[in-house]
């Protein structure tokens, strides 16, 4: 929060008859003269120039004088976008394969297979992402807007964000492939399926936050215009919650990878059901053992990943700085070589003004809507009649799936197996607790190094992004080999595998607290002679301490994922198989035992959810108390 | 002109506190706003006036009484208002026409029709060239302006001003008042009738008709002036002067103390009057200012040398009160004795000065000292004292009471505050041997 500029002039050196009247306008592209101009900290003055060259170009007015002519610009892009419709047509189409159970669709691991691969996977990727925006929009929405949704919705979302995603993976697979009996398609939606549940709770949840923090303001004028609820969701809602939205989008891709490449390759009940697709080349040339295609297959996907990145997420995160609510500038805005392209291009402008009368149309068709929240009174009685039966409700049924899944659970699996099972999941805990002391130790000096040094924050962010959304489960069976060499045991080994990918988000929220410490404050500890353990101590360790505890949350959320895959590997005809929950479940899934699969995931789910609630939450708090600047 | 457009009737609002309870923000509050009538409510924060317009903008559901617009009862957002606010409240992605379009929108108006409407309206308030324009882009004073055009594009029947001028700096502001006025008395005009909320009273004597001073906690309606100023009007006519001391006196003057009752008096805790929220250092430099002048000067006229509105002044000349510092006599601030002491004190002796006048006039801080002094270990938890404080205000002002006590009580060195423990401790010197 910033404040605006108050000029300490006292009234009565105003001129007491009037005040300089008349309309203030400042000559096109220059500054009113009372505003000081802001100078973002970080920016070099070339690229402040820059921003006011693009807003000198929105006057007179926007696109009139664009509008005339085609640029060689557009037609690059239309090439573009023609080229991928057409990849997303030859993809798609393939899909929807004949499919016995029995005999699974080949994966070759032929390399000029990858390109396909890997488009197949991104496919999925996002198919996964538009049922989840879909999914964000109507539940979030619904639970900000309705008090009693609220109460159901929001605490389960907020769990389901915390259970690793793998844990269910066998049982939807299981039910989509019946679904689509004679099909790989049934398949494929399970791998969406998985991308969706690695994407959607986050962006749910973030989007709930962002309605119900919505400026009073802003909502007090949509009400008292009388917007109708599509404009109310089209020109506040969904604008006030798009920075985070995007965000936790680009965040939540990395885990996405993740539960895609392991879903290709998902074998339930005996059967490998490999879709064609990069996570199950690798997993193909592994079997097979080339390990050079292994390695191929890993520089296509860094490819991959960067790509998308490039293309889609930060030209995104650019794109929706517009929609920052707060007066301040953000110490770095992310800034999007391709979105500059896009924007120099014609096309866009053409698109919107061909679109407008359709959505004029539809505003218009969408009244039948209504105007929400308009009404004041409510029957107090008949509200709390209300609200008691929808307890009632909500509780009985609640407490009759809880009691359905207890009874079914014990009588699958006998009580002292449940014993066991809850030891197992203590095991994999220490592992976790481990790998997060670990990459403490390791990670947050290193961090706060990086972070304080532009020039190597520069080189080393989008390094450590690539690093913490590459699906690492595709070199956990490597691990066999070295492992096999070394005789160390998988039991302390997996612990090392579960770290490769969830290290760097204490990494790279290590590097972005250290990023923002104030000038300022460096300044002064410098000034006062701070050094050594003592500058760490009184000045980097707490400043960098919030952004350290969101890290340390996310990378155990991470690696309770990860021990899914970690704790069994198997390379060519060797399997190892450590001691832990990971591997319990992993082996359920594999013999297609329902109830253990699940008495499992409800074992780790209880975990992480308990542990996030009695530690990693009190402990932000303490940070955002303590420690936030 | 004797229409009235709205009317409030008995109008009460509470919220529920936090600690359980109702916390009474509004009580009675009565008034028409009768058409081409600018009505300014003025109080100090806390009088819950933007409540009230809240209430009148049909935002609101009052706990009891009625609020009508032109004999109809108002049970959602009232249809014939349109909002200037505090913070613009401007949709931040969308351009400056868009955002003057949006109400028309609402009301389904077609998109030729609503593009040449608000081009008329971004026109009339100045700021033609600027329609492609996004709010950031645009200074304080052009983003109110957007305001102006948006509220007014819908031709309200009346228009709600909700502290529109106060995030603008002075120049500004003053500035925009003059250009609203012309607004609304433009004979073209369909809006000619306006609630202003304010806390500024040379902004309420500017523009209103008639001022509305609501009284703190509860909120009501304790004065009415009458604003019978030719326009447009000179802060420095004799007229203009006296009504706005006459709006200070009706601030000030007249505080109304409910009598304690027994439970209450027996409770050393409870008497303890409301503490002003505000800091050591401010109330130093008021006083070393008003002992630079003479040691006696208008309020009227501090406010207008300090550049203070009433919330950032009126705290500070209560505080001052209280301490014995000054005094008020017809809207004129005293330096007393006591006071000026202090003002030329230096830093050390300032605080023993201060503690002495902290523990005679300040009783929640003597208590809380007295309270320490007995303890066993010169400790003292704040939750308890919340706890007592709360049987007479609600939760939030309790802690707020408390903040303002301990911080005073720090200054004066008093007591010591533990914020990880919320513990208030005896300094070390005076602490019991035994304690730790």
């Amino acid at each position: 929060m910033c404040s605006t500029a108050i000029l300490p002039v006292p009234l009565a050196a105003v001129p007491a008859d009037r005040a300089p009247y008349g309309p203030l306008r400042p000559a096109a592209g220059q500054r009113a003269p009372w505003r000081p101009l802001r100078r973002r900290a970080g920016l070099p003055a070339r690229i402040l120039s820059g921003t006011s060259m693009t807003k000198l170009r929105q006057f007179p007015s926007g696109g009139a004088i664009r509008a005339a002519r085609m640029r060689p610009v557009d037609l690059f892009i239309l090439c573009g976008v023609v080229a991928l419709f057409y990849l997303v047509a030859r993809v798609g189409a393939s899909t929807d394969q004949p499919f016995r159970p029995g005999n699974p669709p080949a994966v070759s691991t032929d390399p000029g297979n990858l390109p396909y691969y890997a488009a197949r996977s991104v496919l999925r990727m996002f198919a996964g992402l538009v049922p989840a925006v879909l999914f964000t929009f109507v539940f979030g929405t619904w639970a900000a807007r309705s008090r009693r949704a609220a109460k159901v919705i929001v605490p389960a979302i907020d769990i389901l964000q915390s259970v690793p995603v793998l844990t269910f993976l066998s049982i939807t697979v299981t039910g989509f492939v019946a679904l689509f009996p004679h099909s790989t398609l049934g398949l494929e939606c399970a791998s969406v399926f998985a991308v969706f549940t690695a994407l959607v709770w986050n962006m749910a949840l973030a989007f709930y936050q962002s309605l119900a923090t919505q400026p009073r303001e802003l909502d007090e004028a949509a009400r008292l215009m009388g917007l109708t609820r599509w404009q109310r969701f089209w020109k506040l809602d969904v604008p006030s919650g798009m920075i985070s939205q995007v965000w936790n989008g680009m965040i939540s891709f990395g885990a996405a990878w993740f539960a895609l490449s392991a879903s290709e390759t998902i074998s339930v009940n005996h059967r490998d059901n490999a879709l064609p697709g990069i996570g199950s080349y690798v997993a193909q040339a592994l079997d097979d053992g080339e390990g050079a295609r292994v390695g191929l297959a890993v520089v296509v996907m860094i490819v991959t990943v960067v790509s998308v990145n490039f293309f889609f997420w930060r030209p995104l995160t650019a794109w929706a700085e517009r929609f920052r609510t707060e007066e301040c500038e953000i110490a770095e805005q992310p800034r999007s070589w391709f979105l500059q392209l896009l924007r120099r291009s014609t096309l866009p402008g053409h698109l919107a003004r061909a679109l407008r009368p359709a959505g004029e149309r539809l505003d218009r068709a969408m009244r039948v809507l209504g105007t929400g929240r308009g009404r004041l009174r409510h029957d107090a009685a008949r509200r709390r009649a209300a609200d008691i039966a929808f307890t009632v409700l909500y509780t009985a049924a609640v407490a009759a799936i809880v009691w359905k899944a207890f009874s079914y659970v014990l009588a699958h699996v006998p009580l002292p197996e449940i014993g066991h099972d809850a030891l197992l999941a203590l095991v994999t805990y220490g592992r976790v607790l481990l790998l997060v002391a670990f990459s403490t130790v390791v990670w947050v000096p290193i961090g706060a190094w990086i972070g304080m040094n532009p020039k190597v924050n520069r080189i080393a962010q989008p390094v450590v992004q690539v690093l913490a959304s590459f699906p690492t489960n595709f070199v956990f069976p490597l691990a066999v080999v070295v492992l096999g060499a070394s005789g160390i045991s998988l039991n302390w080994g997996c612990i090392v595998l579960m770290a490769l990918g969830a290290q760097w988000y204490v990494l790279f929220n290590v590097i972005a607290g250290a990023g923002a410490i104030p000038g300022d404050l460096r300044e002064a500890a410098a000034d006062l002679g701070l050094r050594g353990w003592l500058r760490w101590r009184k000045l980097i360790l707490p400043a960098v301490f919030p952004s350290y505890v969101t890290g340390a949350l996310t990378a155990s959320g991470g690696a309770w994922n990860a021990s899914i895959q970690a704790e069994t590997v198997s390379y060519g005809t060797t399997t190892l198989t450590a001691f832990g929950i990971g591997a319990y479940i992993q082996q359920a899934t594999t013999d297609g035992d329902f109830a253990r699969n699940f008495l499992g995931a409800v074992l780790m789910s209880v975990y992480v959810v308990v542990i996030n609630r009695l530690f990693w939450r009190r402990l932000y708090r303490f940070a955002m108390k303590r420690c936030s600047l | 002109m004797n229409t009235s457009v709205i009317s409030v009737r008995t109008l009460r609002k509470t919220f529920p506190a936090p600690s359980g309870g109702v916390l009474p923000v509004l009580d009675d509050v009565t008034f028409d706003l009768y058409e081409g009538e600018v009505i300014a409510l003025l109080g100090k924060s806390g009088s819950g006036k933007s409540t009230l317009l809240r209430h009148v903008a049909g935002l609101l559901a009052p706990s009891g009484g009625t609020v009508h617009y032109r004999g109809t009862p108002v049970t959602g957002p009232n249809p014939g208002t349109a909002m200037l606010f505090q913070s613009f409240a401007l949709m931040p992605w969308l351009t400056v026409q868009q955002n003057v379009e949006l109400g028309l929108q609402a009301r389904g108006v077609h998109a030729v029709e609503r593009r040449g409407r608000a081009l008329r309206a971004i026109d009339m308030v100045g700021l033609d060239g600027f329609e492609n324009a996004y709010p950031k882009e645009l200074s304080g004073g052009m983003r109110q302006r957007v305001g102006f055009a948006r509220a007014l594009v819908v031709e309200p029947d009346v228009l709600l001003m909700d502290e529109p001028f106060s995030a603008l700096d002075v120049l500004t502001a003053q500035t925009l008042r003059n250009e609203l006025l012309d607004l609304l008395a433009h004979p073209d005009s369909p809006t000619r009738t306006a609630l202003l909320v304010t806390h500024s009273i040379e902004e309420a004597v500017q523009l209103a008709d008639r001022i509305l001073v609501l009284d703190t906690g509860p909120g009501r309606v304790k004065a009415e002036l009458r604003v019978a100023l030719p326009r447009p009007r000179d802060r420095r006519d004799p007229g203009f002067e006296a009504l706005v001391e006459d709006a200070y006196e009706a601030l000030t003057g007249r505080r109304t103390m409910a009598a304690p009752d027994d439970a209450v008096a027996q409770d050393p805790l409870r008497v303890a009057g409301p503490l002003p929220d505000v800091s050591v250092e401010a109330l130093t430099g008021l006083l070393e200012f008003l002992d630079t002048r003479g040691g006696s000067l208008d309020l009227a006229a501090l406010g207008d040398a300090l550049s203070y509105e009433l919330d950032d002044l009126m705290p500070l000349v209560e505080a001052a009160q209280l301490l014995g510092y000054a005094k008020v006599t017809a809207s004129r601030l005293h330096l007393t004795t006591t006071g000026r002491g202090f003002a030329r004190a230096d830093i050390l002796p300032r605080k023993h000065l201060f503690a002495a006048a902290a523990l005679a006039n300040v009783p929640l801080i003597a208590t809380i000292r007295t309270l320490l002094l007995a303890s066993a270990g010169g400790r003292l938890r704040e939750p308890y004292l919340v706890g007592r404080l709360c049987g007479h205000v609600p939760e939030h002002a309790a802690r707020r009471q408390l903040a303002t006590a301990v911080t005073w009580g720090r200054y004066a060195e008093l007591y010591e505050y533990d914020a990880d423990d919320r513990v208030l401790l005896l300094p070390a010197e005076h602490r019991p041997a035994n304690a730790a």
